[in-house]
């Protein structure tokens, strides 16, 4: 169990004489007495440099120092600072020449509201150390998972869990497993050595999007231990790490960890001394948006033009090279090594009853605080904008957000009140995508957006669906033509009557899904379509009207 | 080629046994807690993309230089990934035996100088260029 807090007792001669020993033993005894010594660990340790004021007492990672504690003080400091949260203004340590009180991390908006997962160990260790990941829990639930679980173990915890694919579709992950196990044990039943794949989908190709890539360069490892336990799980033989060619930082991290768990024998044969084998291979992607999508990407690691192929058959029935295959994100990668560690009731503690846990979002566009961040899942879209954001630069206002990115939609500045959940975002005609979040303000020209991301998904289409070959082509020429002023009321039924038809009749993902910034823009922004038709004006001042 | 480890250790990594896992990571802990007395500072370079977009190269640059024109070989400079907040990057975060640890934002290679300077070796935090105290998470 990780510890929430750690306080640091100074344990040197002069905070002895002071009363260190006595003030350390009287705070192990209230917290274990209050039931908070699996939370709150006390440590010792040497000289702080300010001892004449001992005893010393440092919380970590609250950054708060306390001096001259005493034991009487012990049972007002647990309830005030560990159960209430405040720190206790008696015995704070104030220096002298420091008279601008410097904020602690934890008050800052923006990383007071998140709550990593995925994320635990970023700007926090050396993501070319493995000894650092090790330090922090780091390959302790694929230990336990070894010795002490059966794959379909792993299997229901995950299930209890509720962990949904991160990816975008919010796929619940033990089914997936669950699925690909039953695959797997059939076809072994017949062909014994049938093998099966575990890959990671790294193809982040959205816009705006940089969650995979920042989990792939600040911890390597806790994907590569995901995929390690989704292994052990479903019966995996080989792994592969599908990252695009684009993200060379990421790809070299995860290279070096990928080696560095070889040298330890975390990934090979025989892994910790438990017979199960397991290696991975990172394979680079030239960056085509549709190798996001499972078969396409399957497709591309078999040397094949990166095409879907229809489903059923899934990737778990035949997936790479005929056999059974797993694909899950790097975020949902990355969740899986503490849900194992820590169980599923503690998973599911955090975020709300249908998406539990958390979600990494990055932020960028017209925003103060552009990053990545993770949250637990039901946190509002005013919370994400205005408290973690830091609201919108210069003074302007907020015109709608765009999540999801190309297969997204954009959410209007009157429906902030909406919590993040893949359901609820559904419903008011976005996505929660992967995570990308797009901020833009007043000056913004929705017809300009929409055909922004039409562009990209017309370029992007394969060409195999003529649906959206053909549609995608078609949506952007009138959407170019309204942008020009040229457009004419009739060509609103037209962008939803193609829009719809796109959907219906594509087969992937990319298809089904790129009308969306059309539909959710028509339904939110109509008069800005209107204003460009009817009075030869962009509201947003973006579009050259020509006619 | 050795892998990168923060504990130096004998050149023929044995493959891990379950065990080794927790000593592994009582050895870093003392390191990285600065607990064994081994090394007065650590100041971590936070290098993500946006980071070196942003030039954290330069930043780490300085102070490595830094750390060796004035031979402070208890000064540990490593690098980290992106904190989060890609819009004050390059970011750099110090860390002092048994202090909160203390992050700097929007750092150029003077501004690193300067933060060795005054907080490492003088103990005492440039609050012009702070961000913030303290970690989201304890290691």
């Amino acid at each position: 169990m990780a510890h929430c807090s750690h306080v640091m007792v100074c344990t040197c001669t002069t905070c002895i004489s002071h009363g260190a020993l006595k003030v350390k033993n009287a705070l192990e005894r209230e917290l274990a007495q209050r039931n908070l010594h699996n939370d709150i660990c006390v440590a010792q340790t040497g000289g702080t440099g300010l001892c004449v004021n001992g005893p010393i007492l440092v919380v970590q990672p609250d950054g708060v120092f306390y001096r001259q504690v005493r034991e009487s003080h012990v049972p007002t400091l647990v309830t005030e600072h560990f159960v209430g949260g405040r720190p206790l203004a008696d015995i704070l340590f104030v220096p002298k020449d420091e008279k601008v009180q410097i904020p602690s991390l934890r008050d800052i908006p923006f990383f007071k509201d998140q709550r990593l997962i995925a994320l635990r160990n970023r700007g926090l260790i050396d993501p070319d150390s493995i000894d650092e990941y090790i330090a922090n829990d780091g390959y302790k639930a694929i230990a336990k998972a070894l010795t002490s679980m059966t794959p379909q173990a792993v299997i229901d915890e995950i299930t209890k869990a509720g962990l949904r694919g991160r990816g975008g579709a919010g796929f619940p992950t033990g089914r997936k497993w669950s699925l690909c196990r039953t695959c797997v044990l059939k076809r072994r039943a017949e062909q014994p050595e049938t093998p099966c794949y575990i890959i990671c989908n790294a193809d982040e190709g959205d816009p705006g999007a940089f969650m995979d890539r920042s989990i792939l360069e600040a911890d390597p490892h806790s994907v590569i231990e995901g995929m390690l336990i989704g292994a052990y799980a479903m019966g995996g033989t080989h792994g592969y790490i599908y990252v695009r060619t684009e993200y060379p930082l990421a790809i070299r991290h995860m290279q070096r960890a990928i080696e560095c768990a070889r040298q330890y024998g975390l990934l090979g044969k025989d892994i910790l001394g438990s017979g199960f084998s397991f290696d991975l291979t990172v394979f680079e992607g030239a960056g085509a948006f549709v190798c996001g999508e499972e078969t396409s990407l399957i497709h591309s690691i078999e040397g094949l033009p990166p095409e879907p192929t229809q489903k059923p058959p899934f990737p778990a029935e035949s997936g790479l090279w005929k056999s059974p295959t797993n694909i899950n994100n790097v975020e949902t990668w990355a969740n899986v090594a503490p849900i194992i560690n820590w169980g599923a009731a503690w998973f599911r503690e955090i975020g709300t009853e249908t998406s539990p846990g958390t979600k990494v979002f990055s932020i960028a566009g017209n925003i103060n605080n552009s990053g990545l961040v993770e949250v637990p899942m039901g946190i509002t879209l005013h919370e994400m904008i205005y408290k973690i954001g830091g609201g919108i630069p210069n003074g302007k206002k907020l015109k709608a957000i765009q999540t999801g990115g190309p297969s997204g939609g954009v959410i209007p500045a009157s429906l902030l009140h909406l919590p993040v959940d893949y359901e609820r975002l559904k419903e008011a005609g976005a996505i929660m995508g992967s995570g990308g979040m797009i901020v833009m303000d007043e000056d913004t020209c929705m017809v300009d957006v929409a055909k922004y991301f039409l562009e990209f998904t017309a370029d992007e289409s394969c060409g195999k669906c003529s649906s959206c070959r053909e549609g995608s082509q078609a949506l952007l020429e009138i959407l170019e033509k309204i942008c020009r002023g040229e457009g004419e009321m009739s060509d609103l039924d037209l962008l939803q009557e193609i829009s719809e038809a796109v959907k219906d009749a594509s087969m992937c993902g990319l298809g089904q899904t790129l009308p969306n910034p059309v539909l959710s823009s028509l339904n939110y922004f109509r008069d800005e379509y209107i204003e460009h038709i009817k009075n030869k004006r962009c509201p947003g001042g973006i579009c050259r009207i020509t006619a | 080629m050795c892998c990168a480890s923060t504990v130096e250790r004998s050149p023929t990594i044995a493959k891990l046994k379950i065990e080794d896992l927790d000593r592994i990571a009582q050895e870093v802990k003392q390191v990285i807690h600065l607990r064994d007395g081994r090394a007065r500072a650590r100041v971590v370079v936070h290098m993500g993309t946006c980071g070196i977009a942003a030039g954290a190269q330069a930043v780490l640059t300085a102070l490595k230089d830094a750390v060796n024109d004035r031979q402070l070989t208890d000064v540990l400079v490593t690098t980290s990934s992106c904190a989060g907040l890609c819009s004050r990057e390059p970011m750099i975060t110090v860390q002092l035996p048994d202090r909160p640890a203390v992050k700097y934002a929007d750092m150029t290679a003077e501004k690193a100088a300067r933060v060795l300077e005054e907080h490492v070796i003088g103990g005492k935090i440039v609050q012009e260029y702070v961000l913030a105290v303290g970690s989201e998470r304890v290691m």
